[in-house]
């Protein structure tokens, strides 16, 4: 049953186990585990971060494209739900239409995008896709009638999601069961289920199709898989689950703006937790986006100690400045790139 | 020998007349001669100063089949170290004679050129050299290298958006035709077209150049002759590098503000810029940065909200025309 639920696609180390087991009880159990406002901030995040991120390893790591559009497909699930709620009456209709509104339009611009351009090489399908994002991101920010510009969107979701919402008198084990509660288990499940679903479908004979495209896509041409169509339903299923993530992402945050979704900034954070975590692995998006997040929330802090207690030397408390962390990140990337290419969850399997 | 048909031969010069075509285009449109014209000089002035940043990439894209996604953090670098040695130099370009101010202008740029050349030298050796031939991994490394860059210039010269004014000689305008045209652009359009001359007498009329295209036609070719390409590689990788810079602090004298986002930024129209040229080719680049930049300028003028989409309709119009780009050198596989 367990075997089923995950295709199949065994952690195949058993540290690789423990760290998932560990990641998926204290993300099932994060209100009551980490109590605080913050925490869970982090721990919704992270249940996000992991479908964007395994949804862009179904490109990167089973298909071998590099898109740096991906952000703009989560935007498009954000601000489909933003507009459906803006403009809707107040309940959980606009969440729905505003879903799926976002998915088809992620759908059919990855179809054109799929078709425009996955005919050529890699470089190219990858600096085309930078500079749509790009165009899209800056569209979105001067169409500020529609968008609010660059300070993007507040709104109201089903009051059932929001903390004024009170689910049963008391609390269980110290916790307030609230509507908070209640929307950060919707972010949880919906994330699962997707996460469940993406693993379903690189185990299935579609993923391993993308695969031997991935490896030779001109033996695969020859044995007659049309690598074109196989990299497009690619790309469109991972801009579909990218937009879903961010229809999450709105609903959990109330508010959708371009630096939350659609800044150059966030793929780049993307591009690090799958190449960190593992590219070609579902699970390397699990322990990429979960580290990343993590570090990205405290490891500043712990910098920020370091850099005190070495305030006397010269030079080496600018490096360890807290806003700095994303130097070290990016240390560990290329570092990662060069020396274990298949990222942590690679490196785990290695050592069985 | 078969006459070629007059349709044919035009052809072959129509993305040379492109340029002609949308100046008219942007003159018809506009309807005010003294606005079309500071527009088609700023949109000159631009494209000149994206075909020196662009230049580099191309070649190196061409020769060694590498794409350098941290071209953008020459442009950075550059940037603030010539804003850095102007900056020291403040008694020098606040001062009102034009020969002091040049030489200062003159120490930043060589300063800048030559920051960036050796950034070039180091990115090659130690980002670059390990994945010759693997275009996923050279993609991902060149992204980490952008980033660990942006992150180095955040930690030496620190997080703020830094403010400057150009040297007292530079600044105004002077009028021509009842049309205000900046004094500076007129400058940068001058530079650009110097480089771009520079660069292809060099292409055409040595031997290094005969050497860089041969190996951009046929890279095995030339090394069966018995020349070491790596060579001539890390050249074009090196002075590319030095370009960058160069337009790096052209752009920050233009903008008169640097940000370490500043090179990314730039980055997106670098790459227009080589697609629709051809990967490279770089009279396409040159052809196609003008394009960028009077398109750019004409559109900002005539429906500001759409100015940076524009340039996205004219890769999606030059791509549907010409796939592998205006005047493509190397065969997209």
């Amino acid at each position: 049953m367990l075997t089923k639920l995950i295709s199949g696609d065994n952690p195949r180390s058993p540290v690789l186990t423990v760290i998932l087991l560990a990641i998926l009880i204290g993300l099932a159990f994060a209100p009551f585990l980490f109590p605080g406002v913050r925490s869970l901030e982090t721990a919704a995040r992270i249940c996000i971060f992991i479908v964007l991120v395994a949804s862009y390893d179904l490109m990167l790591g089973y298909g071998g494209i590099v898109s740096f559009a991906h952000t703009m497909f989560f935007g498009m699930g954000a601000y489909g739900v933003a507009l459906a709620c803006a403009h809707m009456e107040r309940g959980f209709l606009p969440l729905v239409v505003g879903t799926s509104a976002g998915a088809v339009v992620a759908i059919v611009v990855a179809f054109f995008i799929g078709l425009f351009s996955l005919r050529v090489r890699a470089i190219f399908f990858a600096m085309i896709t930078l500079a749509v994002a790009s165009a899209v991101a800056v569209l979105v920010s001067q169409l500020s009638g529609l968008t609010g510009g660059e300070d993007g969107l507040n709104f109201l979701i089903p009051r059932e999601l929001t903390p004024a919402f009170t689910l049963a008198d008391g609390d269980l084990f110290g916790v307030r069961l609230n509507g908070k509660l209640l929307n950060y288990y919707l972010v949880f499940l919906g994330s699962l289920g997707l996460f469940l679903l993406l693993l379903r479908i690189v185990n299935s004979p579609f993923g391993r199709v993308l695969q031997a495209v991935r490896e030779n896509d001109f033996r695969a041409e020859a044995i007659g898989y049309r690598v074109v169509y196989y990299r497009t339903a690619a790309t469109c299923i991972s801009a579909t689950v990218a937009s879903l993530a961010g229809s999450l992402f709105a609903i959990w945050l109330r508010y959708v703006g371009p630096d939350t979704t659609l800044s150059f900034e966030i793929m780049i954070d993307i591009l690090l937790m799958v190449v960190i975590g593992g590219m070609g692995t579902m699970y390397g998006a699990v322990v990429g986006a979960t580290l990343f997040v993590v570090a990205q929330n405290y490891l500043q802090e712990l910098m920020g100690v370091a850099a005190k207690a070495l305030s006397g030397l010269p030079v080496l408390p600018l490096f360890l400045d807290p806003d700095r962390w994303l130097l070290w990140l990016g240390l560990l990337f290329v570092l990662s790139v060069y020396f274990f290419p298949s990222g942590i969850v690679g490196r785990l399997r290695q050592r069985r | 020998m078969t006459e070629i048909a007059l349709h044919e031969r035009l052809m072959k010069y129509a993305p040379l007349l492109l340029i002609p075509v949308l100046v008219l285009l942007g003159f018809l449109a506009i309807q005010s001669t003294s606005s079309w014209l500071t527009l088609t000089v700023s949109g000159l002035a631009m494209g000149m100063m994206i075909f020196i940043m662009a230049s580099g990439l191309t070649l190196v894209f061409g020769l060694m089949d590498v794409i350098n996604f941290g071209h953008g953090a020459f442009v950075s670098v550059g940037a603030f170290v010539g804003v850095t040695i102007l900056l020291a130099l403040g008694g020098m370009t606040g001062a009102p004679s034009l020969a002091l101010n040049l030489l200062a202008i003159l120490v930043a740029v060589i300063g800048a050129m030559a920051a960036t050349a050796a950034a070039g030298w180091a990115f090659e050796r130690v980002i670059v050299r390990p994945v010759y031939g693997a275009h996923l991994k050279q993609i991902l490394v060149t992204m980490g290298g952008l980033i660990i860059a942006e992150q180095l210039i955040l930690v030496i010269w620190g997080p703020d958006e830094i403010f400057f004014s150009r040297p007292e000689a530079l600044k105004g305008a002077v009028t021509f035709a009842g049309a205000a045209l900046e004094k500076y652009r007129l400058v940068a359009v001058g530079v650009g077209l110097a480089v771009f001359l520079a660069i292809r007498w060099v292409l055409r009329s040595t031997k290094i150049g005969l050497i860089v295209r041969a190996g951009v036609q046929n890279g095995e070719m030339v090394q069966a002759l018995g020349y070491r390409l790596r060579l001539v590689f890390v050249a074009v990788f090196v002075a590319g590098s030095a370009l960058a810079g160069l337009g790096g602090v052209m752009w920050a004298l233009y903008q008169e503000v640097i940000t370490a986002h500043m090179g990314q930024e730039m980055m997106v129209l670098v790459f227009i810029v080589v697609i629709i040229g051809g990967l490279g080719s770089i009279e396409g680049c040159f052809i196609g940065a003008l394009l960028v930049g009077l398109t750019q300028n004409y559109v900002a003028f005539l429906e500001p909200k759409l100015a940076l989409v524009s340039n996205i309709g004219l890769l999606v119009l030059i791509l549907l025309w010409r796939p592998q780009g205006m005047l493509p050198v190397v065969k997209a596989k």
